[in-house]
């Protein structure tokens, strides 16, 4: 198990409750279970990793436990029990705060937002309520104790886990229609974009928001229609200035954040997507959904590099950073072509004197032989 | 072969031709001896320009008639050369006998489909574990007995609702519900109140039965098909009589990947689980190319060996669009698979089911 394990680089939960980890070097797929115990109580439905080492998976299941699982080992070392699936529904959204001792963050769909210390016992040290029908609870990435929530008919709110009374930023409907309509509210995914105070969401509503806490408009500062499906999910690439968003058909898109438009879709999948994530530092998006394939698209030219066939549905999708989306063989091919392009680039000067020394070779020639012939007239 | 360029001007024809022939025939040499009878034998009806060196072609003639009255020779040509090759083949399997090498399979597309990855291993525990525990295994485990409520577009007219009566005699247990013009979201609590397991919208469009929702309930999935050549009973040749109400045996035939087999259990928990073999009666579903075809007959046993079988209509063909998580739900339902023209069947040997 524990040789497995650390080969995996991408990590996803299944909708029969199993743990899969993929080696694309290797292109095989691991599953992490007791296969003799299989429930669908079990359902994975959050995903993150327990510390910055990437050396332990936090597993959020529907039966409302949180388990620990070591990729080094290759087994599950802890369960906590994080609250009542009966009561609070399942969770949306599971965070590490990753400040000394382990403490975990998880969401519920009934919109208890809640803090587990390790040696807290039973009981969260925080509980902040986010409204109802919470769709997702996301970590900045940058400030790890902000978390921003939001879910149907409960618009976009930005949390400071150490100030839990009030939301830090709430943002407000859109305004209403030509006809004097309320517009309805859908948050789906959230993201945070680092380097700034902006957040982007998705609503089920097929828009895209890009909200700025910094300022002081509570609306959206940019909107982007994509397609007529609800979107699902959304991610941010390593390169910044555009964002991923899939839904419910099975489309993915590249959205640019500057001027609103589709920059590109990615093709091949042929069901709705439930997860999306970019490898944090190579243009590379995977995605995950009804269709139980794992798909790697490249960003760059937009093209499937990866698709694995899973057996379940999958709900969550998390990928390694350590060793670059596809571990040693592809940054090895990746240097090697470094190498030919250097090379072809030097093929290209010589032969661009070649050409020019022969211009001029024939040129003197010529000119040699028009004296020439002056020469005999 | 000397010749490469080729000649096609038409005033000095009869002779280039003749050069061809005769250099053709130098050339092949070793061929059959029939063969170069009947090339004399065409030349000797019409300055015979039945063979092309190699590199000419037909559509380079630019005169069309011309052109036409060539391109006909030439497939004659091809056809006689075909039959000739085949009998050929057929005298020597003769003449071998028994030791003849057996026939060479024909290429289908069928049989040179692109492996699936998806395709249902029987032994595989998680697969049997997703199957045991999806929405059909109530009905598969027993404890659920189907009950199908068949309904159409808004104002069926015509063959649609022939249609959805004759389907009504193939599924027991089927009740047929003028559609009223409610709205399908309010429809599905209703029967799920009524304890249906199916809701089974036709559409239609000009006359013609084009599509079929099927939802099973209490929650999903649901299927949209394409629906064609739907042919009633009435306009059937040799057909039985009208079916029994015997629940009838179902064959499902080539549901072989992930998503085939969901549909193939979505099409079996329509009947009973228990045939009555006393009606003799078989509901096919048979997938091929990813269509699938729909018969009902009624079998005989005649004697030991030989089984007499009876169409009893309808039939029709069905074609998935899409597989739905959910009940209906066509805006906000999360789908499951969704059939993309001209990026999924790129591939002709590429098949969903």
């Amino acid at each position: 198990m524990a040789d497995t394990s650390r080969l995996c680089s991408v990590w996803l939960g299944s909708e029969t409750g199993i743990l899969k980890g993929v080696s694309l070097t290797r292109k095989q797929a691991f599953n992490f279970c007791n296969t003799s115990h299989l429930s669908r109580d079990q359902e994975v439905r959050a995903l993150c990793w327990g510390d910055p080492d990437e050396s332990e998976l936090l597993v959020g299941s529907a039966d409302g436990t949180v388990k620990t699982f070591s990729t080094e080992k290759g087994v599950f070392t802890e369960t906590r029990r994080c609250g009542d699936p009966v009561t609070d529904g399942p969770f949306t959204g599971l965070a590490a705060l990753m400040s000394g001792s382990s403490s975990v963050v998880t969401c519920v769909e009934s919109g208890a937002v809640r803090v587990w210390r390790e040696d807290g016992g039973d009981e969260p040290v925080t509980e902040l309520h986010a409204g109802k029908n919470v769709c997702r609870m996301r970590q900045s990435p940058v400030n790890r104790h902000v978390v921003a929530t939001g879910g149907k008919e409960n618009g976009l709110k930005i949390w400071d886990l150490q100030k839990p009374e009030s939301p830090v930023f709430t943002a407000k409907n859109l305004r209403d229609d030509w006809l004097d309509l309320r517009r309805p509210q859908w948050v789906r995914d959230v993201a945070f974009i680092p380097d700034s105070d902006k957040v982007v969401t998705c609503t089920g509503y097929h828009q895209v928001h890009v909200f700025d806490p910094s300022s002081p408009q509570r609306r959206p500062v940019l909107e982007v229609e994509y397609g007529e499906y609800p979107l699902t999910a959304l991610s941010l690439p390593a390169a910044g200035g555009t964002v991923v968003v899939g839904n419910t058909h099975g489309e993915i898109a590249v959205l640019d954040l500057r001027k609103g438009v589709v920059r590109g879709c990615l093709k091949g999948l042929a069901g709705g997507v439930r997860s999306l994530q970019c490898h944090p530092s190579r243009p590379e998006v995977a995605s995950c959904g009804l269709d139980r394939f794992l798909r790697i698209h490249g960003l760059e030219d937009r093209k499937l590099q990866h698709k694995v066939y899973l057996k379940s549905r999958l709900n969550c999708v998390l990928l390694a950073s350590r060793d670059l989306g596809d571990g040693g063989g592809a940054v090895e091919g990746e240097v090697k072509e470094e190498d030919g392009g250097e090379e072809d680039d030097v093929w290209e000067t010589m032969e661009r004197v070649e050409e020019k020394t022969k211009r001029k070779t024939t040129e003197e020639e010529e000119q040699l032989q028009k004296k020439r012939k002056k020469g005999q007239d | 072969m000397d010749i490469t360029e080729v000649p096609v001007s038409h005033d000095n024809k009869g002779k280039k031709k003749k050069n061809k022939k005769t250099k053709n025939t130098e050339g092949n040499g070793g061929a059959d001896v029939v063969e170069t009878k009947e090339d004399v034998k065409m030349e000797k009806s019409e300055a015979a320009e039945s063979a092309f060196p190699p590199t000419f072609s037909v559509s380079e003639i630019k005169n069309k008639q011309r052109r036409h009255h060539m391109f006909l020779k030439f497939k004659l040509e091809k056809r006689k050369q075909k039959l000739q090759l085949k009998k050929k083949k057929k005298k020597e399997r003769k003449a071998l006998g028994d030791k003849a090498p057996p026939k060479e399979v024909p290429k289908t597309i069928e049989n040179q489909r692109v492996y699936d990855e998806t395709t249902v291993d029987p032994q595989d525990e998680e697969i049997a574990f997703d199957e045991g525990t999806d929405e059909f295994s109530a009905y598969f485990n027993g404890l659920t007995n189907p009950k199908v409520l068949i309904t159409t577009s808004d104002r069926p007219r015509g063959r649609t609702v022939r249609f959805c009566e004759q389907l009504a005699t193939v599924i027991p247990d089927a009740h047929v519900y003028y559609r009223r013009g409610l709205a399908l979201k309010r429809v599905i609590p209703q029967c799920v109140a009524r304890n249906f397991t199916y809701l089974m919208v036709i559409n239609e469009d000009r006359k013609v039965p084009n599509g079929l929702v099927l939802c099973h309930l209490p929650n999903g999935p649901t299927a949209h098909f394409k629906i064609s050549n739907a042919r009633l009973r009435k306009e059937m040749k040799r057909r039985g009589k009208d079916p029994t109400l015997h629940s009838p045996e179902v064959i499902l035939n080539n549901f072989t990947t992930r998503l085939g087999h969901s549909i193939g259990r979505m099409f079996a928990a329509l009947f009973p689980q228990d045939p009555h073999f006393v009606g003799r009666q078989v509901a096919t579903f048979h997938n091929q190319r990813d269509f699938v075809f729909f018969r009902f007959h009624r079998y005989i046993f005649k004697n030991e060996k030989k089984v007499g079988i009876q169409e009893l209509g309808p039939r029709f063909t069905l074609k998935l669009r899409s597989l739905q998580k959910g009940t209906f739900d066509s805006k906000f339902g999360e789908y499951e698979w969704v059939l993309k023209r001209h990026e999924m069947d790129a591939c002709r040997r590429k098949f969903q089911l």
